[in-house]
């Protein structure tokens, strides 16, 4: 069942080294299934059904689960047999231009999801095959993606299967809900609840909906034609044999469930019997051989559709007898289509004529073919148009009388337009202008069609020996009842059915007889209507409602989006608060004030307000947001968390470094643009998050709360070997959490590293006022200064990183001190001076960096403990005294190096920036002065 | 003091809001720099405030809660290569734009 997915991708690969390989590799793997569906096939013929399943998403009642009984066996055959003649057949058939090893592994893929259809034993993993074989006909309707109506075609079969598709499933929710399960096996045996359940109309309407698309119903079924621009082989596998039949095959299967209601009866039969009309009477009028077979496979796929419809068990041995046999000769005349296509270079049958003498073989093949379809007796079709005829005048419930009329006027049409295709391709007068010289095809092109044909014969004759069986363990495994009495004998003496059947034949004939003048009359009134014109109107229609609605919320301003998120969280935020009836603030009590922190927390507030009303001037509220950034650093002091305050000291100095350095390059002062309503809109926004945000931490911060940091502090020396608990849970308890972060980090500077690559950005030559900037590029005083305290930095840095298990440290803080110390030789000294002089490159270090780190982690996992599992011995070490070594340290190092090499590389990249500009700049003095 | 400490809160994230609603990108990134110190300090409050009791085993008793340390201490370093990043955008947005506004509109040029 699997196995073509598999072979999907073997063959794409396959492909690219040899285009015959991929034909064998589909081959095999097709013949592979066919041989495990024969060893599996006992068991229906044992009238068992075989289930397997593994549990896949238990709680919404989703398993993974096959089931292979008679019908599903029936369909598997189909799907796989005629899989492989289209294999053989499309060999030969896909000219060297295209790439064969895409069409095989599209209908491998194609083929493994008609099998999960045909296979389900759950009908939500039933839906989700389902939709595969939309999604994989997509990408075989569109193969020839030069062709715009090959795209178009493509398009419409997705849109309208995938439609019908997304009811099927909404169908198939309500009908596992009103089941009670998922399970076919339950859904089958509670039929009668189903059938009584509220839900039951909507049930059928959504799934119908999905199955009329699908097979190609009226008033769906205007995608088929327009899917023929797929390439014949195609056509011949999608059209005839499976996909429109997954349709009919989830009509069959369901049958136990859902049929024999009042609702089931008129919408599937009336369905049915205008697409059987519609369908025969416009395939006469086609003159593209391909359009003639699609409106003819409409109008069958209709017959058995209103066969379902009828709902009597003797209707379905008809219906699924049909199946079988539409599948053998209408794959057949698909491809003898193909094969005339490729030989001749058109399929338009006005221009064809006369080809029996240049391919007597391919003619005679047809020519059985298409009687097959006609009904004519010794072939399959006129055994189940026989058993339809009698079905229709049996039919006491809908239409009545005219129901056997009906079947006998679809009956002649579907004779005249056989006797069309094989009458003006084979006969009737000469070729005109062809672009190719015809000649019979190569052998194996009609091999298949040669064993198609013979199925055909071998089942018109003998029906007994060749059909029955499969037919009665599919008929049983449809009605899940046992088999109602029926008889496939040829000759069943002088009945209705035989002169229904005498009529039509002699009805069609005369009708092809008069074609001239119908062609004329269906020219002038008919073929003007043309179901793209709806199926357009509704498409552009939906496009303007989605562009309207976009348009509606998508002002294309990110200002407008952002401040409408803000204000929906708000309203998310206050109906959070006001829901439920405990009091906001709880009893907690608070820590008591004290002058300094008062004086601090003010200053603190006016640097941020300046920076707010300042903003507009770049520079200072640049400052301004340094003084506020150095606050947030006292605060954590204040509030007992060193670390935090260190860590904050250091990449406020970073990221004011790194604010200045891109201000160089954009502009000095941003204009004034806001409307007052805007900024009256905005200042509602932001004070209202601001309350919200000074509610929430207050209701959070008067609460009693338990926490499980007292785990760690318990366990840090112990388990962690470290004194400074917030080391060790970064390098050790949650150590998983710090590579994600460091990597993080890195990925963040490697993606500025690339969008700084290349850009040019010119720096303007004078500040804001006007003066020149100072010649003085590097500073002698600060070149001396930095170089003297280079040494003493890293030294502090070291020492950080080493105690940084212990005492307030580590290699994030250790790492953003190392990366000032020689970021300030780059600023002291220029780029190039230093970079001559730092012997490694920041990407090794990011690398290296990130290495250690996992390798600490693999290196525990090597010894059998858990990944990032540290272990630590005591040491001396001399002047620092004893202190514990953990191999967390080594984690710590890469963590160290990552965060060095991050920072370096995104400050040196932006300062390379002004190395550029600065070059610029000589050049053009230089220009000047020349 | 925590009445102190949710009104510098709430004035960092009143601020913030204010500024990522400009239309430049200078404003914005400031912005986000403040949201940024606002959500780190409301994280680090989430583990109550303490005064000397830092998070360091010696022979006391009592301590602060280590774990929002852990996690704020990484959320800083992370701001800041977002910040970096932002940053890097918005020169890459005005060098391509030759604006910049953070809706990206190109500058119609009258020369070409």
């Amino acid at each position: 069942m699997l196995l073509p997915f598999l072979g999907a991708a073997i063959v794409a690969g396959v492909a690219q080294k040899n285009r015959i390989a991929s034909a064998w590799g589909a081959g095999i793997v097709t013949a592979l299934s066919i041989a495990i569906l024969t060893n599996l096939a006992y068991v229906p013929f044992e009238g068992k059904t075989l289930i397997h399943s593994w549990n896949w998403i238990p709680s919404i009642g989703l398993t993974f689960a096959f089931r292979l009984d008679g019908l599903g066996l029936l369909f598997a055959y189909l799907i796989l047999i005629i899989g492989l003649l289209v294999i053989v057949y499309a060999r030969y058939y896909i000219s060297s231009r295209d790439s064969m090893g895409r069409f095989y592994s599209y209908l491998l893929l194609f083929m493994g999801s008609m099998l999960g259809i045909v296979l389900s034993e759950n009908i939500l993993q039933l839906a989700v095959f389902w939709e595969l074989t939309s999604l994989s006909s997509f990408l075989l309707i569109s193969y020839w993606q030069h062709k715009p109506e090959g795209r178009d075609g493509a398009k419409m079969a997705l849109t309208i299967t995938g439609g019908g598709g997304l009811a099927m499933l909404a169908g198939i929710l309500l009908l596992g809900h009103a089941a009670g399960s998922y399970t076919l096996s339950d859904i089958l045996t509670a039929g009668d609840a189903i059938r009584s359940h509220a839900l039951y109309t909507p049930i059928i309407l959504l799934i119908l909906l999905g199955v009329f698309t699908k097979s190609a119903q009226f008033p769906f079924h205007f995608w088929l034609p327009h899917a023929m621009a797929a390439p014949t082989p195609v056509s011949a596998y999608l059209h005839s044999a499976t996909m429109v039949k997954a349709g009919i095959f989830l009509l069959a299967r369901l049958y136990p469930a859902l049929s024999g209601t009042e609702e089931w009866i008129v919408l599937v039969s009336t369905a049915g019997m205008i697409t059987l009309l519609l369908g025969a009477f416009t395939a006469l009028f086609k003159h593209d051989l391909k359009g003639l077979l699609a409106y003819s496979t409409i109008s069958h796929l209709g017959l058995i559709t209103l066969l379902f419809g009828f709902s009597t068990p003797l209707a379905t041995v008809a219906a699924i007898f049909h199946i079988i046999n539409h599948a053998t000769f209408k794959a057949s005349l698909f491809m003898v289509a193909g094969i005339i296509d490729h030989e001749t270079g058109t399929r338009d049958m006005r221009r064809l004529g006369g080809l029996w003498s240049f391919m007597p073989h391919t003619a005679t093949l047809a020519m059985i073919a298409a009687s097959a379809m006609a009904g004519v007796p010794l072939l399959n079709g006129f055994l189940s148009k026989e058993m339809f005829f009698e079905r229709t005048l049996i039919d006491e419930t809908l239409l009545n009388f005219l129901s056997p009329i009906f079947a006998t006027l679809a009956g002649a049409f579907a004779v005249a337009y056989s006797i069309r295709f094989i009458h003006n391709v084979f006969f009737n007068g000469q070729l005109k202008n062809l672009p190719k010289n015809p000649h019979e095809p190569p052998r194996f092109m009609k091999i298949p069609v040669d064993l198609l044909v013979v199925a055909c014969f071998a089942v018109g004759t003998l029906p007994v020996f060749t059909v029955a069986p499969v037919l009665a363990i599919a008929v049983t495994g449809s009605l899940q009842a046992p088999l109602p009495e029926y008889s496939l004998a040829l000759w069943h003496g002088f009945t209705l059915p035989l002169l229904m059947s005498f009529i039509a034949f002699f009805g069609g004939i005369f009708i092809y007889r008069q074609r001239k003048e119908l062609f004329a009359r269906y020219e002038k009134n008919i073929s003007r209507i043309d179901a793209r014109v709806p199926y357009n109107t509704i498409l552009n229609a939906l496009f303007d409602l989605a562009d309207f609605i976009t348009s509606g919320f998508n002002k294309e301003s990110l200002q407008t989006m952002i401040a409408w998120t803000l204000a929906a969280s708000f309203l998310a935020v206050f109906a959070g608060f006001s829901y439920g009836d405990s009091p906001l603030f709880g009893n907690r009590a608070f820590l008591s004030m004290d002058w300094i922190s008062i004086a601090v927390a003010s200053i603190f507030i006016i640097a941020i307000i300046a920076t707010v009303l300042m903003h507009k001037s770049r520079l200072v509220s640049l400052i301004s947001l340094g003084v506020a950034g150095l606050i947030v650093s006292l605060i954590f002091i204040k509030f007992s968390a060193p670390d935090l305050a260190l860590t904050q000291l250091s990449v406020e100095v970073v990221t004011v470094i790194l604010i200045l350095l891109a201000l160089y390059y954009l502009p000095q002062h941003t204009p004034k643009e806001s409307s007052k309503f805007r900024i009256i809109r905005d200042l509602i926004l932001s004070i209202g998050g601001g309350i919200g945000v000074f509610v929430l931490t207050l209701a959070v911060l008067s609460r009693e709360y338990t926490t499980i940091g007292t785990y760690f502090l318990e366990n840090a020396l112990t388990g962690g070997g470290g004194t400074n608990v917030v080391n060790v849970i970064l390098v050790d308890f949650r150590g998983f959490d710090t590579l994600g972060e460091i990597t993080v980090l890195a990925i963040a500077g490697l993606g500025i590293f690339a969008m700084l690559q290349g850009l040019k950005l010119y720096a303007p030559s004078k500040d804001i006022h006007g003066f020149a900037w100072s010649a003085d590029i590097y500073p002698s005083i600060l070149q001396t200064l930095a170089r003297l305290l280079l040494p003493l930095m890293l030294m502090v840095s070291v020492y950080i990183f080493l105690r940084g298990h212990n005492l307030p440290g580590g290699g994030f803080i250790a790492g953003l001190i190392a990366s000032i110390a020689l970021v300030v030789q780059y600023l002291a000294n220029g780029i190039a001076w230093t970079r001559k002089r730092i012997p490694f490159s920041t990407h090794n270090l990011i690398v290296y960096g990130l290495l250690i780190a996992i390798a600490t982690g693999l290196v525990s996992m090597t010894i059998g403990y858990p990944f990032l599992t540290s272990a630590f011995t005591h040491l001396n070490w001399p002047l620092i005294g004893e202190f514990e070594i953990a191999s967390a340290i080594a984690f710590d190092l890469g963590v160290f190096l990552v965060v060095v090499g991050t920072t370096v590389m995104i400050l040196v990249q932006l300062g390379k920036l002004s190395l550029n500009s600065h070059k610029t700049h000589k050049k053009k003095s230089k220009e000047g002065q020349n | 003091m925590e009445i102190l400490l949710a009104l510098i809160i709430a004035v960092l994230t009143a601020a913030g809001i204010f500024l990522i609603l400009r239309a430049r990108t200078y404003p914005v990134v400031l912005g986000l720099t403040l949201l940024a110190y606002g959500v780190n300090i409301f994280l680090f409050a989430m583990g109550r405030l303490h005064i000397d009791k830092a998070a360091i085993l010696n022979n006391n008793a009592e301590y602060t809660d280590p774990l929002p340390q852990a996690l704020v201490l990484t959320a800083i370093v992370i701001g800041f290569a977002m910040t970096a990043f932002v940053i890097a955008l918005s020169l890459k947005a005005y060098s391509k734009f030759g604006n910049d506004h953070i809706n990206g509109t190109p500058v119609k040029r009258k020369d070409k």
